[in-house]
């Protein structure tokens, strides 16, 4: 294994190995304390742009699986059509793997993407430099190669963009097959009135959101990030997550401020970028974290209950409750820093969470959220 | 808080400690108890174990050593009127009590609310037909099985299922009592042993080979739920859990899996109705998501301790908040102390758990794993590579391991049939297939242990050839010296690896390697254990030491305030709580007085790795390098190594060679009492008799020693603990036997051969002295006469039958032992008394087992004025002494042979109890009873058999029988004993020993047929024809749950006092009454 540099805007240097494809690279730098789930976690478009640090030092002991999709146009186990992270850091990867579902190691993964993978890392100690400076730029390059590479830029950034869908997909209900998260058996009376249609905003949506909607007998429409959709027949709409900075996301922005206005008012949900989407739409307005929430273990409470709720978080911005208006209100609260996780309007059926109830990767205690988006249609 | 009207609340602990139930009942009854009384809420506990840190002063505001059974609850009750109950926090022997009360109604008879989870879910969860039933309800597989009432619908049960099959006793603690069967005559076996226990048998398919995983589950009354951590066994399914190694959080898991078995096990806990904590057992297919439940421990239980350990969230607190009516979101995590306790840990490590066995200790034990539990501690190690947890793991169980190589060669004939039949030593077998080039899916067809751990062993082996093939240290480069450590590799391993420790000295060459790398640069760093994998910061205590990172998490202040305490390490036979209880206290003290307290410990069952309980925990290993690493960055004040039992004190010299400041009595005289022969020429100088003796070196020096003095002899090898040091020989065979395992231990110093008197009493001395001065002393009488092992005897104190002339001698020469060896802090002597000679059997400038014991009767804490003198504060002498004492402690042991197949329950040889409990009463026999009771006992009703041994035991047994006869028992005895007992007038009936297999009635069918309700079976020698017969007889007692007696002075005393005193007519006091 060739021996790689990371190396930290403030000058901080971590020496490690490569596993992964061979090439130098930057990003911004983010750490997720999920203990499984990287290949999840690596095809969620969220990711794009960034190195995903991984707290949890041993990495890559079930390897990866099969990289299929099914006949209904989703990956059977994957969150995306490809891996999204710039590059994935670690402690300790395993050379060896066992799962009698991998068809291949992670680094032959990585290789075959061709996204760097760095091993030997005390990703505690990067975890706690970036925790106290806040995310940083990054970038890695190979001890034995002259440092050619110029530091990246994120902020700004219209990240959306680059991994939206180019063309309006159709998704039929009568595709879906159980995908990748094998949920339990969905209680009687959780499926939907049929011949529902849902258009959902692709600001980097991940599968499992789509698989989510079709095994509750929705028809989903998906659309790119700035397509126009309030001139299309629909039931519901639903904004997906997707990385970078809602601020670039001006086009949505504007289409779901005209949804809002619709007389016609349908249910409407986001999740994660879509929870920040539909707050700007509504008139809030959205700050960056200083180091982000990206792990398995964030406790939210719904407001006003005491139900609450583990829960699986990927981003870097929150909405700020201070900035919502009055006709809307916060639907659930971070345990741990109180910052915002979801708003819900006072009276029409309009909701966001910031966290993932689709989870994959992470806790599937709030996906009866989608429950509670089919029943409104 | 909803629960306004809860102002007193009884908790019930787990008792003594055995096989199944050890110290994580300390840890969470403790933890419960420091809940409570945040809240105002006056406690009241009852446990016997006396030994623990729960029964402490200041713990609960009321302690009933007292047993745990419903009949002495109930009095406790009566008495306390409580308004609610835990039962969550002292294991099975709590809940069990628990439903008993229940179910007898006396719980609601004296409006007592049962806080936490309903006594309903407990029973839901235990009876295994109700709970899959209920389990069925949400469609969540369990394993099926088919309960049984009787033997033949069992056999039948096996037959319509196929074998293998499984046999459970229902309402059993840790799988007592059930197994595997290949076929119906192993089915009958174990099927009436499983009877004895329950009368409920259930017979199940087996799943062996599947993977076994663990959640570790709470919920609070609002019907949130958190997982605080998964765990997953390297060995499969077929292995107890408590037998397995344990590896947190799973390894081999996806996404999808991992989710699936918590979100299942959210709905278990919801649709049971948990409030508080439970632990979801999986069985779970390698080769698809298919799962099964194999049970639901609706309490704390050992899992949950660990799962407190491995992720530093307090299960048993916050599980003592729940059931007082909290919200989880009420509570804070108590790590960061900020964020709330509604979350689920993210570690940034791993952890390993290895159990501890001791089957060595055992004649004739069954050696292989299964699924009833036989280890009796385990230890938690914590690494950032699997490889270095489990190799400081493997140290760290204390069985002369270096961790997965470079350890003495074993020898195994047969290596497929060992893989296959996995037996304690199961992880040498792996290396050594290894070593024999066996390929890894060989290993894995054999063992079915999952090859992500193979290749990782594989990975340690690897490396281990990498640094032999270089030959020497010199040629050792600086990434091949990191990647070896990053493993958990110690300098003595690489020392060995390299070669060098051939040519010197094992410290010196483990000297080289550890100053030749830290001139590389390649040394540990600290890091914290935060619940949160870094995200938030956090002021935490909770450390442990790494080679895989650049930094350390804290900074030192190096001030001189620092003291280190060594812990005692795995609980074993021979040491267990009471030493974490010494432990305990030194840190109170420390604090107390204004210093840093630091401990190095790495038992999860303990109170001492709490991290509430010192100012810096390390979770780590107790070897000379690892200490040496902490006191290098701690640079302290000093170092306690005599309140950890022997593995601290054995540190002593080493440390003291690198110029550390060990506190108390100099390393030096720790030197001359642990080294037997300085010891013995230290009190031919002071003119104190010992037993005549010689230090001898060959095998030849023995016999002719044996031949002067005559057997029986002594034998004891220096620097060792319990059991294997110390053997009472009384023949050639016994000898040989022992010196076989004796030489093991430690070549080093000479083997010690004394002739051992018979009939003499044994007399435990404990005290505290300061620059030579004894400042406070106990002495303890042992019911039985010398021979039992001191850790298995009854002890009695203050001392009831010892002459006044035999005490003060005692006293007279421990002060001289006190002034020659200048002893500042604890010690312990103990000697033999045969009329009025005294002879001193040993010594140890330490802290010795009964410490807590007589501490807490004496009501002095003797540990409290050590560790103030170690400390060079000033104290004095306490103002009372053993002969104030109005009433009496006894202190009774606890033996595990029911979870000891084919063990030999005879005492003597080695230490054999893995427990023991201390009560107290106004006179011997009530405290007796009590203790006697709380280790298992039950006062007979109305048959009892008797096999009394040669004739001067017999004879100690005759005031005792015709007392039996007098009271209306009926007694049964065999040839030798009925003979005896006719001659001298006593009614008995003649039974026949399993040899005289002609003749009518057979013992043996007679406890078969339940028709006996006490054994008393005192073996003759140990000769093996004589052993057979007895053993017969014994083993039956024990696997039919019959209580057994084997020597005639417990058995005399324990009939006297049952005879003479009814239960009812013991007062019930607590503690502080007396």
């Amino acid at each position: 294994m060739r021996n790689v540099t990371l190396i930290l805007d403030d000058g901080t240097k971590f020496h490690g190995q490569s596993f992964g494809y061979e090439k130098p690279v930057a990003g911004e730098v983010v750490f997720n304390t999920a203990m499984m789930g990287y290949p999840e976690s690596l095809t969620d478009p969220s990711y794009a742009g960034q190195m995903m640090v991984l707290t949890y030092p041993l990495v890559g002991n079930y390897g990866v699986p099969e990289f299929s999709i099914e006949p209904n146009g989703t990956a059977t186990y994957m969150e995306s059509e490809k891996i999204h992270a710039e590059a994935i850091i670690v402690s300790d990867y395993s050379t060896d793997y066992s799962h009698w579902n991998a068809k291949e190691s992670l680094g032959d993964w990585l290789k075959r993407e061709q996204v760097p993978g760095i091993t030997g890392i005390d990703t505690r100690q990067l975890t706690k430099v970036l925790r106290e400076h806040g995310v940083m730029m990054g970038k890695i390059i190979f001890d034995d190669e002259p440092d050619n590479i110029p530091s990246a830029q994120y902020e700004g950034i219209n990240y959306i963009e680059k991994v939206s869908c180019k063309d309006v997909i159709t998704y039929k209900p009568s595709d879906v097959v159980e995908g990748n998260v094998e949920t339990l058996k969905l209680p009687k009376g959780n499926k939907c009135k049929p011949g529902k249609k849902v258009v959902l905003v692709d600001c980097g949506v991940k599968h499992n959101i789509i698989r989510c909607l079709l095994k509750r007998g929705v028809e989903v429409i998906r659309v790119p990030w700035n397509y126009d959709f309030n001139n299309l027949e629909f039931d519901g709409l639903f904004l997906a997550n997707g990385p970078g900075d809602p601020d670039t996301a001006v086009d949505a922005v504007e289409n779901i401020k005209k949804f809002l206005a619709n007389p016609n008012v349908r249910p409407c949900m986001g999740i994660c970028m879509g929870n920040q989407l539909l707050s700007k739409a509504a008139g809030a307005s959205i700050y960056k974290l200083k180091y982000g929430h990206r792990s398995h273990n964030q406790p939210v409470q719904q407001v006003g209950t005491n139900r609450c709720f583990i829960t699986s978080q990927n981003h870097g911005y929150a909405v700020d409750n201070a900035t919502l208006p009055s006709d809307w209100e916060p639907l659930f609260v971070n345990m741990n820093d109180g910052s915002n996780e979801g708003i819900k309007h006072k009276k029409n059926p309009w909701f966001s969470a910031q966290f993932h109830p689709e989870a994959a990767s992470g806790p599937v205690d709030t996906e009866f959220l989608f429950d509670d988006f089919v029943k409104l249609l | 808080m909803d629960k306004e009207n809860v102002k007193k609340v009884l908790l019930l602990g787990s008792g003594a400690l055995k096989i199944g139930e050890a110290g994580e009942f300390d840890y969470s009854g403790s933890q419960a108890l420091k809940a409570l009384k945040e809240e105002g809420i006056e406690t009241v506990l009852i446990n016997p174990n006396i030994a623990t840190v729960q029964t402490s002063e200041g713990v609960a505001d009321k302690i009933y050593f007292l047993p745990v059974t419903p009949f002495f609850v109930e009095k406790v009750i009566q008495k306390e009127k409580p308004q609610g109950i835990l039962l969550a926090f002292g294991g099975q022997t709590a809940l069990n009590c628990g439903v008993a009360l229940y179910e007898q109604k006396i719980l609601e008879k004296y409006n007592v609310e049962v806080l936490g989870t309903p006594v309903q879910a407990i029973i839901d969860t235990e009876d295994r037909e109700l709970f899959v039933k209920k389990l069925d309800e949400i469609d969540v597989k369990t394993i099926k099985s088919q309960a049984c009432d009787n033997i033949e619908d069992a056999r039948k049960a096996a037959a319509d299922l196929g074998y293998p099959v499984i046999i459970r006793a229902a309402y059993a603690l840790g799988g007592l009592g059930s197994g595997f069967c290949d076929n119906e005559e192993e089915l009958n076996k174990l099927a009436e042993k499983a009877f004895s226990f329950s009368p409920q048998v259930l017979v199940e398919k087996s799943l062996k080979g599947w993977k076994e995983i663990e959640y570790e589950v709470v919920r609070d009354r609002f019907d949130n739920c958190i997982t605080v951590c998964n765990m997953e066994n390297f060995d499969p399914l077929g292995i107890h859990t408590g037998e397995s190694i344990v590896i947190a959080p799973s390894q081999t898991l996806t996404n999808s899996e991992y989710h699936k078995l918590r979100a299942l096990a959210i709905k278990i806990i919801r649709h049971i109705g948990i409030v508080g904590e439970c632990n979801v057992q999986y069985a779970f297919d390698p080769v698809s998501e298919d799962y099964r439940v194999i049970e639901v421990n609706a309490r704390l239980s050992r899992s949950s301790a660990l799962a407190s350990k491995a992720t530093g969230y307090p299960l048993a607190f916050v599980a003592a908040k729940l059931g007082l009516g909290y919200g989880l979101f009420d509570l804070k995590n108590s790590v960061t102390k900020t964020t709330s306790a509604f979350f689920e840990p993210a570690l940034d490590y791993v952890v390993c758990k290895i159990p501890r066995w001791d089957l060595g200790k055992f004649r004739g034990v069954d050696r292989e794993l299964g699924s009833s539990m036989k280890s009796v501690g385990e230890v938690m190690a914590i690494g950032r590579t699997f490889e270095e947890a489990i190799q400081k793991g493997l140290r760290m169980i204390g069985q002369g391991l270096h961790g997965f190589v470079g350890n003495k060669e074993l020898k195994i004939d047969d290596i497929d049939a060992a893989l296959k039949a996995p037996t304690d030593k199961r992880i040498l077998v792996v290396e050594k297939a290894i070593h024999q080039g066996y390929t890894i899916d060989q290993i894995h067809d054999l063992t079915k242990i999952d090859k992500w751990f193979l290749d990782k062993l594989l990975n340690i082996y690897n490396t281990y050839g990498e640094l032999q093939a270089k030959g020497s240290l010199k040629a050792v480069d600086a990434v091949l010296m990191r990647k070896a450590k990053v493993q958990g590799f110690t300098d003595f391993q690489i020392s060995r690896a390299v070669g060098l420790e051939g040519q010197i000295e094992q410290e010196e060459a483990t000297g080289i390697v550890r100053a030749f790398r830290k001139k590389m640069g390649v040394v540990p760093v600290v890091k914290q254990i935060d619940t949160l994998a870094a995200e938030y910061p956090a002021q935490t205590n909770y450390l442990y030491v790494t080679y895989s990172g650049v930094a350390n998490d804290i900074e030192y202040e190096n001030d001189g305030k620092s003291i280190v305490v060594l812990g005692s390490g795995a609980y074993r036979i021979g040491s267990s709580v009471e030493f974490d209880w010494c432990g305990v206290q030194a840190l109170n003290t420390i604090r107390n007085n204004g210093y840093r307290s630091i401990m190095i410990n790495y038992n999860p069952e303990t109170v001492s790795t709490d991290y509430d309980m010192c100012d810096r925990l390390y979770f780590d290993e107790l070897t000379f390098e690892r200490v040496l690493d902490i006191i290098e960055l701690e640079t302290p004040h000093g170092v306690i190594v005599s309140t950890g039992g022997q593995i601290p004190n054995n540190l002593a010299m080493r440390l003291h060679g690198e110029n550390i400041p060990i506190l108390g009595t100099t390393p030096e005289s720790i030197d001359n009492c642990e080294d037997r022969d300085k010891f013995s020429t230290l009190c031919d100088r002071l003119g104190i008799d010992q037993p005549e003796w010689a230090a001898l070196t060959s095998m030849d020096d023995i016999n002719d020693f044996i031949d002067k003095v005559g057997f029986p002899v002594l034998v004891r090898p220096s620097y060792v603990l319990s059991g294997a040091a110390m053997n009472v020989c009384s023949n050639q065979d016994e000898l040989e036997r022992f010196l076989k395992l004796a030489a093991n231990v430690s070549k080093k110093h000479p083997v010690v051969v004394s002739k051992f008197i018979e009939h003499a009493k044994e007399i435990d001395f404990d005290a505290v002295a300061k620059d030579g001065e004894i400042i406070a002393y106990a002495i303890s009488e042992h019911i039985e006469f010398a021979g039992v092992h001191s850790g298995d005897a009854t002890l009695q104190f203050p001392p009831q039958k010892l002459y006044v002339e035999t005490m003060r001698r005692i006293k007279k020469i421990s002060k001289l032992l006190a002034k020659e060896l200048n002893i500042s802090g604890p010690f312990n002597c103990q000697y033999m008394a045969k009329d009025n000679d005294i002879l001193v059997i040993e010594t140890n400038l330490r802290a010795s087992r009964s410490f807590p014991f007589v501490s807490k009767v004496l009501k002095i804490n003797l540990i409290d004025l050590a560790t103030k003198i170690m400390l060079g504060l000033p104290v004095e002498k306490p103002h009372k002494n053993l002969f104030d004492i109005e009433y009496v402690g006894i202190k009774a042991s606890q033996f595990s042979f029911n979870r000891l197949q084919k063990a030999d329950p005879v005492l003597g040889v080695d230490m054999a109890s893995t427990g023991e409990v201390g009560c107290i009463g106004d006179d011997t026999a009530s405290a007796l009873l009590c203790s006697m009771l709380s280790v298992g006992h039950r006062i007979p009703e109305k048959n009892i058999l008797l096999s009394t041994g040669d004739g001067k035991r017999k004879a100690e047994m005759l005031d005792a029988a015709k007392m039996l006869e007098k009271h209306g028992y009926n007694i049964y005895a065999t040839g030798g004993t009925s003979r005896y007992l006719t001659e001298n007038g006593i009614k008995n009936t003649l039974v026949y020993w399993p040899s005289e297999e002609d003749k009518q009635p057979q013992a043996l069918d007679m406890l078969h047929n339940k028709e006996i309700d006490m054994v008393v079976n005192v073996p003759k020698d140990l000769t093996v024809s004589e052993l057979s017969n007895g053993y017969k007889i014994r083993r039956a007692a024990i696997d039919l749950n019959i209580p057994l007696i084997t020597n005639p002075r417990l058995a005399s005393a324990f009939i006297n006092a049952f005879c003479n005193k009814s239960l009812d007519d013991i007062e019930i006091k607590a503690w502080g009454e007396f």
